[in-house]
Formats: C-alpha cells, structure tokens, sequence
C-alpha cells in the first residue's frame, strides 16, 4: 500500500502537534511505518489530553459510578439514570475553558452547543441547562470583557436553541486571571427504553454525515485545550468554532424525528477532533473498522484538504450508523429540515480506520489503539500541603458594615445582571428559576427534578480531599433544600497541569474525596469532563472540581424554596451553631485574608441533617428551606429575607455564629405552633436543630445586642454590585 | 375555538403555545409547516416566538417571506384572527400585517424577566376578559423587543386606540416608545405583542394572571 508521504515528518512537527517524542515513537511502532501528515493529524487529534484522559483514566476509574438509578455511566455521550414512569433523564457538564478565554462570545456559546449535542445524540430533548463560570478578579483588565462574552455567548446559544437555562454559579478570583473556566451543563428527558448509543453495530452499514457543513474552523482546537497557555494564547483563536444554534435546533429535532422512526443503529455528534473522534470512538466501541471517503463530506469551502477535514472542529455535526433499508426516509427527514445528509462510509470488519479523498488512501490506522486504548499514564503525584485549622479569628469592628461588605462583594452579590440574559422560562416548566437553592424543572403532572452546580474552589485549594467531599456535599444539601431526592452527578474536573506532581496531588485527592463522599451519600457519578493545562505562564488555576447534581421530586406541592412565607414563623438553624472560619467568605472579604483549613465535612451528619429536613419538607413542616454555605447563617438569613421582602429577628449571635461555614446545615422556618413538635422530632432523630430567630413583618435584620439592617439596606448592596461593575462603573 | 401555530425553522416557543391554547380552550391547535401554502379552516393563527431563521438576517425577515405567511396575509386581510407573540410580532409586523419594527433592547442585552402590563384596549379578541386600565404580570423574554415606529404612526396608533398592552410600573424592559408592548390593526384582527402570555398561566408558573387572555379567546 502506498500512502502519500508528501510531509516529511519532523521533531518540530510532532512537537506542533502537541505529542511527546515518546507517544510519536510509539505511534510510528504502532504503524511500522513513517505516519503521513493526516495520520499524524488524527494521532494528536486522539491522543491529546482531552480527548484521551491519559493522565486521568487511572484515578477516574476508581470512582462510583453505578447505582440502582444508573442506566448509563461513564463512556458515553452523556450519563443516564432512570426516575421512573419510564422516563429516563440524560446529563453532562463539558468545559470549554481554553477557547472561551481567548474568544469569550464563541467560545461559550459552542460550550453550550457541544453538551445539548451530547445530550440529544442519545435521544433526549434537553430541558435544562445550567453553567459554572469562574472569572479572574474583578479589577484584572481582561475580566469584564470575559464576564460579558462568555454570558452573552451562553444566552446567545441556549435562548436560540431553546433550552431553560435555570441556574448556575459565577465567582472571582485572580487564580483565573489567565484561564477562566466555562462548564456548560445540560439535562434532558428521554424514554427508558429508547436510548440511543455511539457504538457501532453491523458491517459494511452506511456511515452517514449529518447537519452543517464542514469547515476550517476550529483545526487543533482539542489540542489546543490539552495545552497551558502563554502570552500569545490570542495568537490561537483561529482553533475557536464558531457556533450556529439555529443549524442545532434544526438538527435537534431531525434527530429525535430520525430517532423515532427506527432508522438508527448507532450515533455519536462531532465535538472535540471533530470527524476524526466520532468515527474512531464509533469503530473502536463496536469492535469495527471505518472507512470514510473525504470526497463524499459536505464542505464549507473548496480545497479542504483531508487533514484538515479529518481535524475540522466545525459544529453542528452527527456522525450516524444507519440502517440501509432506512436510507430514504432518514434523508428526507433532513432535508426537511434544511441540513446535510451525506453518506461517507461504511463499517467494516477490519479495525482499519480508513480514510480516502481524492482516490488516495490518506491515513490508515488501527481503530482500537487510536481510540480506547490509546497510551494511558500514571503520572508522579505528591500529597498536597494542608493548612492549619485556624483558632481566635477576631470579631469584626462594626457588624453591620461587615454584613453589608459581605452581601455586595463580587463573589456573594445578586448574580440577576447575568441569568436575566438567559431564557430560564422556555418550555413553560420551570418551576425554580435561578436564585433559589436549585433550578426546578417539571416533567409531567406534579413530578419535576432539580438541578444544581456547586464546589468551593478555595476549599479545594486548601484541602482537596475536604474540598472536593464539600463540593459533592453542597450539591447534594441544595438538591435536598428544595425537597428533591438527590440521584446522581456530572462532574467537570478543572485542573492545573497534571506534569506537575503537586497538581496531580490535588487531582487525585480530589478524586479520593468525591469518591468518599459519592459512595457515602449514594449518589453516583454517572458522567464528566476532566479539563487539565488550565495554566497560564506556570500559574495554575485553583483546583475546581464542578459538580453538577440531579434530584427528583415525586410532587411538586411539596416543593420548597428559600423566601420566607410568613411573618412570626419560626427560624431555625438545623446542624450545629457555626465555629469555623478557615477559607470563609467573612476571612477574606472583611479581614482580606485567605488561610487556614476549609470546614471539615462529616458525611454521616450530612445525610443525617437532609434525610431530616427532606421528610419535614414531604410532611408540610417547613414554609421555607435554604443551606447554609458561603457567609454562614447570616448570609442564608439575609437571602431568605431579601427574597421575601420580611424581615427576620436574629438572637444574640457571635460572629463565629453568623459567618462560620461549618457544613451539612440548613436554615428552615415552619409556623410558630410548630416549633416545638418540631425540635421533639429532631431530638428523635439525633439531628441537632436550634431556633435562632423569628421571621418579622418589618422588613429589618435585627441581630439581639447587635445592629438593625433594613432589607432595602441590603438589598441595594446585594442588587447593585454587578450591574456598577459591568457598566465600568467601579 | 379553533386555532393553528405555524412552525418555522429556529421557532422554539410553539410547544409552550399550544399547551396555553389547549389547557385554556380545550381544544388542541393544529400545527402548520412553513412550507405549506394554505392553512386548514380556523378561527385563529397564532405566530409562535423562538428565533425563526436563527434571527440572522433581521428578526422575522426571512419568516414573513415564507410560503404559509402569504396564505396569512391574504387571509389576515380578509379578517381571520392572527396573534404574533415574541418572534411572531417580529414576522407579522415584517409581513406588513401591523406597522412599525422592533429593533435591538436599549441596553443591547437579551432580558428574560417578569414585567407589569397595563390592558389599554380590552375590546379585543385577546383581551375582552380584562377591564381596560387591568396590570398584570407577564414574562418578557427577547433581545429585540423595542418598539419603534414614524411619529405619524404613532399618534394613529395611540389616537385609535391600537395599544393593545403597555409596560406599566416603569417596568419597559427593552426601551419601547410610549412603553408600547403590543398593538393591534385597523380592524382588531391582527394583534402582535413581545411578551409571553403563554409562561404565566398555570400556578406553577408562579401567577396564572395570562389566563384571562386565553379565556378571551374563547368568548371572542
């Protein structure tokens, strides 16, 4: 066989390429032979980071990842567990990191588009999405015209799309001056029974090419992702997509339509290295050769040569294995609706990876070695250093001023400047938009579930064992706070570079603790992203393992929320009083200092406290729930009440009681004459639950002993910091 | 009542329509293809929102010059009932049915929230079941929903009393002149509107105060 070595293959070459001297070696092993430039291409393309998990595969294997709800975990398109009724929901959070920093707008908006793909690829309509969004600081120069593009971009796509965007999380620090993160989540509703997967079955069957054309937009850009950037990362924008939600929800429901009338053998979208990823993982899942003929690919533009074609990240494209007899009426299907429809291969029983254009055979490869057996790595790792536990953190001079800093500082302020540019309404469902505990969304009939995303970076940074089992433990409280039953996660690991032992470190201990805390709260991992190189001139960003969990609630009447209901209602603090202020919101803002240990995260009491406060929210006790997490009681308090428009009556309170972050803690309130039915049952139940206030009618935050805050006080604090800041007004 | 929602491509809004339309009126609409040239025999057509064509040229530019919106035009001007909700009054008032345009949010940023209606005409096949001068609260949610037309065009508007729905309580969230949300034509049979009546009609909702629009259509 003659293969057109036209490129001599050179050190600098591979190195563009981003592969070791070594993995080439291997891969010139591999095919006994000099690669030609396309084979090299589809080499890097598959054995780059982020589309092999080389660093990460070891450790994720050892995580949870089944459960009596999963149908699916890990190895798919995107993670499906069952809620029963025959329904089934579809869920997974992506990051698009790399691409969103050096073109903000772009780089979320096709974040957005690549997870609703993977969700509808397996024959789910997406009914929510939500998004994790970590900024450098905010006086950092980049950081506004980040925060404006990225959520623009966001709305940008989902709002055409179509798709609820119903919560999410945006912080700030300078650890992400130079790599911000965007992870992207969406959820959808399918049928149990009719799931739909990437693995090819069947030889000598159509491969079919679907949706937008091909371009030459996006060339690298898994690459590119599996790199720490330097001071020209804006020399790369060209690796950016460009995204057409239009062309998406056209293919969206070509899909479902192509899905529901039987044609379909196996489908996989074209996300990161495009052309060359689907196929492979396609062949090498179904133990199948491919063979793709490049002068059958719709094309954007003239010339493309294969190489380009086989490394095009151009979205809004499906890779399908059809059924032959069904060829007709799938192309009508999209033709219908306005997309390409193209046959370009076939399987075949080889485990050749094959590809033709122009009547040469440009690469020829083993579909297996370049796919899940590509090279796997177990990288050298070293503990991470841990912080003292800090003692006699000083009270603050004037309470009320603290609170007030507090409550309008950049990172706890009212996110509503940036989810009122999103369309958290469409599908008429949407029972919880963003600002509560958790985004609600209904099913059918009174069932719903609810989503959240959560992790505390700074804990993280400071323990990552602790950090990550809070992470789990938040998403699990705020899934719980709204009356959910927590099923399963997504998680999106966002990690420094992972060639560093002391990044490794935090990686695998933030393995070890989302593994501790998934097994304790059986609450399994059932699909995710690990996003490495998040590095910026050997800056590594804080280690931020994203969770992004679904809850169920079987009736929506029972539902809670965190706006106080009624005045003289009884506020109550379930889980113990706060103590600790290590890495807390009151640390940094009010005494400008970030140390010490993240609170410690008891897994037993965890469960403990929310199995307590779900059954009093099933049983109609409770009129309002919140948890408790950045800024302590007083900061869930002020949220309650700020959504409300009551006020609340605090007792004597130190400032370790108020800002203190210890974990698995709610704060509930139930009607006056059921205060104390209520502490008789969590005295039954061992769960340790305190009044410490009483909703009031006048809207003030009054603290016993201590200052009067009025709600329209705080409010303008809390309403006015994000605004000011985007308008360049601070 | 009979009722069909035509479907362009991009249009993302039509299944929150019809839900409205058949939980209100109990009968299910038809669903008409944007490649169809007549439409079945109904009472009403209703212009669905969503972002039909992706909004790329100009916001329900290419939509307005669709085959099934010629079957409309010619039938809106015969008096058949056309209601355009978001992208739709986008589409219709391209298609020539209601005057003016509307173009980017003041502050050139998509908004979706809850905003104040003030009922300034309920002599209306959407409105006949509120009292004229009646607030409600409706979701808003678009990027180009600011209401713009001639001076001449506006006093007729105003002067005939075509205002179908005004923001109230300084709650106009796109900049809209004269706080103008929906219109209606010359006969009161073509009305279009930017918000979404159809995301606040059940209490999960958070408040069923657009359900009276729907029950209007039932008496009209």
């Amino acid at each position: 066989m003659t293969l057109p070595h036209d490129t001599k293959i050179t050190p600098d070459l591979v190195k563009q390429h981003g592969l070791k001297p070594d993995e080439y070696e291997r891969f010139v092993k591999l095919l006994g032979r000099e690669p030609t430039l396309t084979e090299l291409g589809i080499c890097s393309a598959m054995w780059n980071e982020h589309c092999s998990y080389k660093s990460s595969k070891k450790w994720l294997k050892t995580m949870p990842t089944t459960g009596r709800h999963v149908i699916q975990g890990p190895g798919e398109n995107a993670g499906v567990i069952d809620i029963g009724d025959g329904d089934a929901i579809v869920f997974k959070m992506e990051s698009h990191n790399h691409p969103s920093f050096i073109e903000p707008y772009q780089g979320a908006a096709t974040g957005v588009g690549g997870i609703l793909r993977d969700v509808f690829t397996m024959g789910a309509r997406p009914i929510a999405a939500m998004n994790a969004l970590r900024f450098g600081e905010p006086s950092h120069p980049k950081t506004r015209h980040l925060v404006s593009g990225v959520v623009h971009g966001i709305g940008g796509y989902g709002n055409s799309f179509g798709v609820p965007t119903i919560g999410g999380e945006v912080n700030f620090h300078p650890r992400y001056n130079g790599n911000i993160l965007v992870n992207a989540m969406a959820v959808g509703l399918a049928r149990a029974d009719s799931i739909f997967y990437s693995k090819a079955k069947g030889v000598g069957l159509p491969v079919v090419y679907l949706g937008a054309k091909t371009g030459r937009d996006g060339i690298h850009g898994a690459t590119m992702a599996s790199a720490e950037f330097d001071d020209h990362a804006e020399e790369k924008r060209p690796t950016v997509q460009v995204g057409d939600p239009f062309t998406e929800k056209c293919l969206l429901e070509a899909c479902l339509e192509l899905m529901a009338s039987g044609a379909v053998i196996a489908i996989q979208d074209m996300g990161a290295a495009g052309l060359t990823s689907s196929a492979v993982e396609m062949g090498a899942k179904g133990d199948l050769g491919i063979e793709l003929d490049l002068d059958r690919v719709p094309c954007r533009e003239a010339g493309m040569t294969a190489y380009e074609m086989m490394l095009s990240e151009s979205q809004e494209r499906m890779l399908m294995v059809l059924d032959p007899s069904r060829e007709k009426e799938a192309e009508a299907i999209f033709r219908k609706w306005g997309l390409d429809f193209a046959i370009v291969g076939k399987t075949t029983g080889t485990l050749r990876f094959v590809i033709k254009h122009r009547g040469q055979v440009m690469a020829d490869l083993p579909i297996k070695q370049m796919g899940d057996e590509a090279p796997e790595y177990d990288r050298p790792w070293v503990p991470p250093k841990t912080q003292p536990v800090l003692k006699d953190v000083p009270a603050p001079n004037d309470l009320k001023a603290a609170i007030l800093k507090i409550v309008g500082s950049p990172d706890m302020c009212s996110r509503r400047w940036v989810w009122e540019q999103y369309d958290s309404l469409i599908g008429s469902n949407t029972a919880q938009i963003p600002g509560g505990d958790a985004g609600v969304v209904r099913i059918r009939g009174k069932k719903a579930i609810a989503v959240s995303t959560d992790v505390t970076p700074r804990y993280v940074e400071a323990d990552p064992l602790e950090g990550a089992k809070q992470a789990v433990a938040e998403c699990w409280r705020n899934l719980t706070a709204v009356g959910a039953d927590p099923i399963a996660i997504t998680d999106n690991l966002n990690f420094g570079n992972p060639e560093r032992p002391e990044i490794m470190g935090q990686f695998v201990h933030a393995i070890k603790g989302l593994s501790e805390a998934c097994n304790a709260l059986a609450f399994p991992i059932v699909s995710g992203n690990v996003s490495l190189y998040n590095e910026t001139n050997g800056q590594a960003i804080l280690p931020t393992p994203a969770i992004g969990g679904i809850g169920l609630i079987a009736d929506l009447d029972t539902m809670a929320t965190i706006a106080f209901k009624n005045a003289d209602d009884a506020i109550l603090l379930v889980g113990c009083h706060g103590s600790h202020l290590g890495q807390s919101i009151y640390l940094r803002e009010v005494l400008g200092k970030e140390e010490g240990a993240p609170p410690p995260v008891d897994l037993g009491v965890e469960k403990k406290n929310g199995d307590f406060v779900r059954k009093l929210i099933r049983t109609g006790q409770l009129t309002a729930v919140h948890d408790v997490s950045d800024g302590g009681l007083a900061l869930a308090v002020i949220e309650m009440a700020m959504a409300s428009g009551l006020g609340a009556a605090l007792s004597a309170l130190t400032h370790e009681q108020l800002f203190g972050e210890d974990q698995a803690r709610y704060v509930v309130t139930t009607r006056p004459n059921n205060a104390a039915v209520l502490l008789a049952e969590a005295g039954k139940a061992g769960v340790a639950v305190a009044q410490v206030g009483t909703v009031t009618s006048e809207a003030t935050l009054k603290i016993s002993g201590g200052p009067s805050i009025t709600v329209a006080e705080l409010r303008a604090a809390h309403d006015g910091w994000f605004p000011a800041y985007m308008a360049g007004e601070l | 009542m009979k009722s069909a929602v035509v479907v362009f491509p991009g249009i993302n809004r039509e299944r929150d329509m019809m839900l409205a339309l058949e939980s209100v009126t109990g009968t299910r609409p038809v669903s008409v293809w944007h490649t169809e040239t007549e439409l079945p025999k109904v009472d009403l057509v209703v212009v669905p929102g969503g972002f039909s064509y992706g909004d790329y040229l100009r916001c329900g530019a290419i939509a307005a010059r669709s085959p099934i919106m010629q079957d409309i035009r010619a039938k809106a001007l015969k008096g058949l009932k056309v209601l355009g909700v978001c992208n739709g009054f986008q589409i219709i008032t391209e298609a020539g049915l209601l005057p003016g345009v509307l173009v980017r949010n003041k502050d050139l940023r998509f908004v979706c929230r809850r905003v104040k209606l003030k009922v300034e005409n309920n002599r209306t096949f959407f409105t006949n079941r509120l009292a004229k001068g009646a607030v409600v609260s409706c979701p808003v949610a678009h990027g180009e929903g600011n209401y713009i037309c001639d001076p001449d065009t506006l006093k007729r508007l105003e002067g005939d009393n075509r205002v179908v729905f005004r923001y109230a309580e300084n709650t106009n969230p796109n900049g809209a002149l004269n706080d103008i949300a929906g219109i209606m034509n010359e006969a009161g049979t073509v009305i279009g509107m930017m918000p979404h009546p159809e995301n606040m009609i059940e209490p999960l909702h958070g408040k069923t105060d657009c359900r009276p629009l729907f029950e209007s259509l039932l008496a009209a």
